[in-house]
């Protein structure tokens, strides 16, 4: 084929380093859902974390605002190519909630309230790279962005940011969750374009 | 899924004053399961590119695929697309993609199709599948869209009422002689027009965030099973 198409010019040219290659910035915050909108009381929320020996390791909502708190400021790239830039988020770092957490597993399954889920890799959560966020540019977290609390992992596309997440369950292999049996990539960097499979 | 293909425009028609739709003959595409997309990407001289997925209306397992594109007025694809690709262009495509929203034969079910403004494209693939399988399934659709000019694929819509059942709502202003006054769907014209959750209908709604939102949040109520609604949804908030 040609290799242009005839009568594009292209109109935003966003070349921001920050941006991922194939992204575009957007102002505005779209949301992508599969399903319905989970509603979900403070009063009924818990999250865990779950291992292969069976222990279980929860918080309540109380529990959850009690621990150390982060700002975190952040770039967020969704998968269907829109690319937000400094985020505000408030959250606790994933570092915190497995502190007491022993495992000799690699892999994680991110399960949700309303039934997603969605792997990653442990290494992927530590070390600075996650948290259990609950809070957006300075107010709680509306819940058709994932709210009460999602998960965010800022240096993957967006769909591994699970939303109104409920708990994570420690796995031997790297099993793909939900998206990941319906196309997108078993990993999901930004930077490689790991879109599908 | 594979690679990038390269598809030529075989022919456009304005579905709509913001709207058309576009046939493509993509050469080993190899046909797609109704409610799929497809990423198309357009390339400037200079090697810029800009990459966009649409809904594919079409699901027929030929090497032909039909998208119907609406205007964003802010939009740096949909205007090039909607205004400027003419017969005989080439673009490239890649997909299909997805394997969530959509409508296979063998589903036996009921289904009921729920869909705002250019949302109804994945619903169109859909409600053509199931007419070419010459499939039993109840199908319904609810079809909410601003006025009666905004309605992509009018004619071949009405022309198949034998196989599905239709209510249309119109926001803005309503044909001619029209029973009721425009406005949009409630909760109580949701549940007046769709099939209820004791037939455990499979239902799709895909439209605008907040016309998605809305009305998924009343199936929840009306006691639809969540896993059971399926969404997708444009724009942001």
């Amino acid at each position: 084929m040609a290799g242009f198409t005839r009568g594009f010019s292209g109109r935003q040219r966003e070349e921001s380093p920050e941006l991922p290659p194939g992204q575009f910035l957007t102002h505005d915050f779209p949301v992508l859902s599969a399903g319905p909108t989970p509603r979900v009381d403070l009063d009924e929320w818990e999250f865990s974390i779950n291992t292969e020996t069976g222990e279980k390791h929860s918080w309540d909502w109380a529990a959850l605002q009690a621990l150390a708190i982060d700002d975190v400021s952040t770039d967020i790239h969704c998968v269907t190519r829109w690319s937000k830039l400094g985020t505000s988020w408030r959250g606790v770092s994933l570092d915190t909630l497995f502190a007491e957490v022993e495992t000799s597993y690699d892999y994680t399954m991110a399960h949700s309230y309303g039934g997603y889920t969605t792997n990653v890799p442990l290494d992927d959560l530590l070390d600075g790279k996650a948290w259990i966020a609950f809070e957006f540019d300075g107010e709680p977290l509306d819940p058709e962005h994932g709210g009460p609390a999602r998960l965010l992992i800022p240096h993957l596309y967006f769909w591994k940011s699970a939303k109104w997440i409920r708990s994570i369950e420690m796995t031997a292999d790297d099993d793909p969750g939900f998206w990941e049996q319906n196309g997108y990539h078993i990993y999901g960097d930004p930077w490689q374009e790991q879109r599908y499979w | 899924m594979g690679r990038w293909k390269s598809g030529r425009v075989v022919s456009t028609r304005e579905e709509t004053p913001s709207g058309r739709s576009i046939v493509l003959d993509v050469p080993g595409w190899g046909g797609n399961i109704a409610g799929q997309h497809v990423d198309v990407r357009l390339t400037a001289e200079d090697g810029y590119t800009a990459t966009r997925s649409y809904s594919i209306a079409s699901a027929d397992g030929s090497d032909r695929i039909e998208l119907a594109v609406d205007r964003l007025p802010d939009g740096e694809v949909s205007p090039f697309l909607v205004d400027v690709l003419a017969v005989g262009d080439e673009l490239e495509v890649r997909g299909p993609l997805g394997g969530w929203f959509v409508w296979k034969p063998e589903q036996t079910e009921p289904v009921q199709l729920i869909a705002g403004g250019s949302g109804i494209v994945p619903i169109v693939a859909m409600i053509r599948a199931h007419a070419a399988a010459g499939s039993r399934a109840r199908f319904e659709l609810l079809y909410s869209v601003r006025t009666p000019s905004d309605v992509f694929f009018a004619s071949e819509l009405e022309g198949l009422t034998t196989t599905y059942g239709r209510t249309t709502v119109y926001t803005r202003e309503v044909p001619t002689g029209w029973p009721v006054l425009p406005g949009r769907v409630t909760r109580e014209v949701l549940a007046e027009h769709t099939i209820p959750a004791s037939e455990r209908p499979s239902v799709f709604v895909c439209g605008p965030t907040g016309f998605v939102e809305a009305i998924a949040d009343w199936l929840v109520e009306l006691g639809h099973d969540p896993a059971r609604v399926k969404t997708e949804r444009f724009g942001g908030t």
